[in-house]
């Protein structure tokens, strides 16, 4: 993240909920310095120097963690960059991210690395962390120096965007982590068995004429990979599950104790096939695809019984060009950063189909699979607060969008509730523009 | 109707009124001068992504019969093989003002966009796997001249229904019309789910015999090396309408064009109980219903009469 000044300000009245950190309550945050100094009883923080934000009846969270993000550089800066990327990051509330590697050339080395990292720390408006690709080039065939990448500084390593097809290179990447550590994130697919598909294969796919992937293209892949990093000791992160099958292959592995953790994305939990009816590719089209209801019913009990620790958006830009088509050959991915939290909300949170407090800590569940620290309020932590207003209501892109890319798949979608104020890494990183501060004299 | 993009858009009574009009132009067919001036100093664009014999040439023909002026457009050898999109193209062709886009595209959706992109009224030539609305008007036209009224009637969809725009639009067509449908081939033809459009799945011809109507789809080669089938001759095995399955008082249709031996025999295409050349003659005549109900029927811009007073030509063929 860019150098910047840190946090010095009171959020005063907030009704402040870390389900983690066992918080849930209304006080004053008090931040100095970049850090929680205090939760104080509302009222009760001294008038001072510092800025003072009116929070009353506004909800003060941990910052969310996003583990599953396309900045789409080096290679691809047209649908977005790192300070675009980031700030649209900020906008929805997180505090940190997690970059993909398959970019335009892949992250393969150690410089690519190194390079993105620099750039980060130049132009990014929140921590962002770096996965390089598990094989050359995501070719699927020779490993990557991964003890060299770690070193540079990836955190972790994944194709996302291709499985990794054969059997026999995932098994030598699980083997070699015993050296290089670092969680191998998996996009699991079986290319075999998803052919030419284009979106769920169901009902949907049989009356548009559309070449469907079916639910177990993803299911017999996880329960490939779990029965392998069981017989390797490997650590996996399964990237945005979309079917009951694989909810059910997760659990099965997690019961059998393999080290596995994995993720689910809002357009997963919010929206079905039927999305796809419209063939409108700009906001239905992405991979894994929207799946029927009984799956995203899965995936909701799911991230209830933990079996889905945390939430990533998979937010994928894309040009106008690459989504001004017919739906077939069009690009696949939304984005997401900027609404997950608001559709979230919205749509399971306000009907009751989840509580509050779970989805807190879902947005937040993404930093531990990869080692980082759960973002929190307790005093003494570094200052990562999402500070939201629940009842407000707004509609997707009327005011434009951060990113670079307007392929959000809830555009035009009137949202409840919404992300006034980012503190990430200690340092404000978002302001809703119309948010206005109240400073103290 | 605005555009016609596919068969689910359509009420009953809007399919029976472009076959009706279609009626109307069947007894121009039969006059020795067969062309009328409807669409005089209109513009008809065809714009065809995949290779069509049937199709394009008989929408071609409908223009030049009802006068429109016609620009046809394949992707061999124009611009889109040079890599323009079809958003440009669509973009590009609209420069000509035209009153109406017949276009084909391999991809679902296809009309749907040039409609949202365009100010022309668009008719869905086929699109991807998805829809083939004139087809299945022109099937419906056909069958109701045979049989009067579909209602009650039983209809088995025999063949690749996995790969078919046809077979969608059909299914549709005939439910909307009163037909009982039945699609019926190998399972790994048969799209998981279609059920849910309201029609009955068979894996074997067992039952054919209840069919009023046994309509046949093209079985298209390359399938066998993607192992749908493990071979045409196994294919034929089970699901060739031959002479031996095909009853006396059943009704045979294919759309066209059709591979003899492997789908159906060649006893059957030329039987008695074959409607595979009415279906292409209705080809030409219900397209002609539908450009004119997309362009006339509303009367929305009719073609100038005359000079219009601005020092503008009077158009040629037009009484001054």
């Amino acid at each position: 993240m860019r150098a910047g000044e840190a946090a010095d300000l009171v959020l005063r009245g907030a009704t402040v909920l870390d389900p983690a950190a066992g918080i849930d309550g209304a006080h004053d945050v008090v931040i100095r310095d970049g850090r929680i100094a205090e939760l104080a009883a509302p009222g009760s923080a001294p008038e001072d120097s510092a800025e003072s934000v009116d929070a009353g009846g506004l909800h003060a969270f941990p910052a969310f963690f996003d583990p599953h993000v396309h900045l789409r550089t080096p290679g691809q800066e047209h649908k977005e960059d790192i300070e675009t990327g980031t700030r649209a990051a900020a906008a929805g509330g997180f505090c940190g991210i997690l970059a993909m590697a398959n970019t335009a050339p892949p992250v393969s080395t150690a410089a690519d690395v190194a390079a993105l990292r620099e750039r980060a720390r130049a132009e990014a408006s929140v921590p962002v962390a770096f996965l390089a690709t598990v094989t050359r080039g995501m070719e699927g065939r020779e490993l990557t120096e991964m003890a060299e990448l770690r070193q540079a500084g990836a955190l972790g390593f994944s194709d996302d965007g291709l499985p990794i097809a054969s059997a026999r290179v995932m098994r030598r990447a699980l083997q070699y982590q015993r050296l290089c550590g670092g969680t191998i994130a998996l996009h699991e697919e079986d290319p075999e068995l998803s052919g030419e598909g284009v979106m769920h294969e169901g009902a949907v796919s049989a009356a548009l004429g559309l070449a469907g992937i079916p639910s177990v293209s993803e299911s017999t892949m996880i329960a490939r990979d779990a029965t392998l990093a069981a017989y390797e000791g490997g650590r996996i992160h399964v990237q945005h599950l979309s079917a009951a099958e694989s909810v059910e292959a997760v659990r099965a592995a997690r019961a059998a104790g393999v080290e596995v953790s994995c993720e689910v994305t809002p357009h997963h939990l919010c929206l079905t096939d039927e999305q796809v009816r419209g063939l409108d590719a700009s906001r239905a089209k992405m991979n894994p695809p929207l799946r029927a209801d009984a799956d995203r019913q899965a995936l909701i009990a799911g991230l209830r019984d933990g079996t889905i620790e945390c939430i990533a958006t998979d937010h994928a830009p894309h040009a106008p060009e690459d989504k001004e088509v017919p739906f077939e050959g069009a690009a696949m991915g939304v984005t997401g950063l900027e609404t997950a939290f608001a559709a979230l909300h919205t749509d399971l949170v306000v009907p009751g189909a989840i509580d509050l407090a779970l989805l807190v800590e879902r947005m937040g569940g993404g930093a531990e699979p990869f080692g980082l620290e759960r973002p929190s309020l307790a005093p003494g932590s570094e200052a990562n607060v999402a500070l939201c207003d629940l009842a407000a209501e707004w509609t997707v892109g009327e005011d434009g969008y951060e990113s670079r890319s307007h392929n959000s798949w809830c555009a035009g979608r009137k949202l409840t509730g919404r992300v006034l104020m980012t503190i990430a890494g200690g340092q404000v990183s978002y302001r809703l523009r119309s948010f206005s501060l109240g400073v103290a004299s | 109707m605005r555009h016609l993009l596919s068969i689910e858009q359509l009420s009953k009574a809007e399919i029976e009124s472009i076959l009706e009009r279609a009626e109307s132009f069947a007894e121009v067919g039969r006059r020795d001068i067969k062309k009328v001036p409807t669409l005089r100093g209109r513009t008809v664009v065809s714009l065809f992504y995949e290779s069509s014999t049937r199709t394009g040439s008989s929408f071609e023909l409908a223009a030049k019969r009802l006068s429109a002026d016609l620009v046809s457009v394949k992707a061999a050898g124009s611009s889109v093989d040079k890599g323009e999109s079809l958003k440009d193209t669509v973009a590009t062709l609209s420069a000509y003002d035209p009153a109406a886009i017949v276009i084909r595209h391999p991809h679902a959706g296809a009309a749907q966009l040039v409609a949202d992109w365009s100010e022309a009224a668009v008719v869905n030539a086929g699109d991807g796997k998805h829809e083939h609305p004139s087809q299945a008007l022109l099937d419906v036209f056909t069958l109701r001249r045979r049989l009067g009224s579909l209602e009650g009637r039983r209809i088995w969809i025999v063949g690749d229904v996995l790969h078919s725009r046809v077979a969608r639009s059909n299914l549709i067509a005939f439910q909307a019309m009163g037909a009982e449908v039945t699609v019926c081939g190998p399972p790994t033809l048969i799209p998981r789910g279609i059920e849910e459009l309201g029609c009955e799945v068979s894996h074997s011809l067992e039952r054919l015999g209840e069919a009023d109507v046994v309509y046949v789809l093209r079985m298209q080669m390359e399938r066998m090396r993607e192992s749908f089938v493990p071979s045409l001759r196994e294919y034929a095995t089970h699901f060739q309408i031959d002479s031996r399955r095909l009853g006396p008082r059943q009704l045979l249709m294919h759309p066209g064009p059709v591979n003899r031996g492997v789908e159906l025999s060649g006893e059957a295409i030329d039987s008695p109980q074959s409607l595979i050349a009415e279906q292409v003659a209705a080809g030409l005549v219900v397209r002609m219903a539908i450009l004119y109900e997309l362009l006339a029927a509303r009367g929305e811009r009719p073609a100038p009469a005359e000079g219009d007073g601005a020092g503008r030509p009077t158009p040629i063929g037009q009484p001054a």
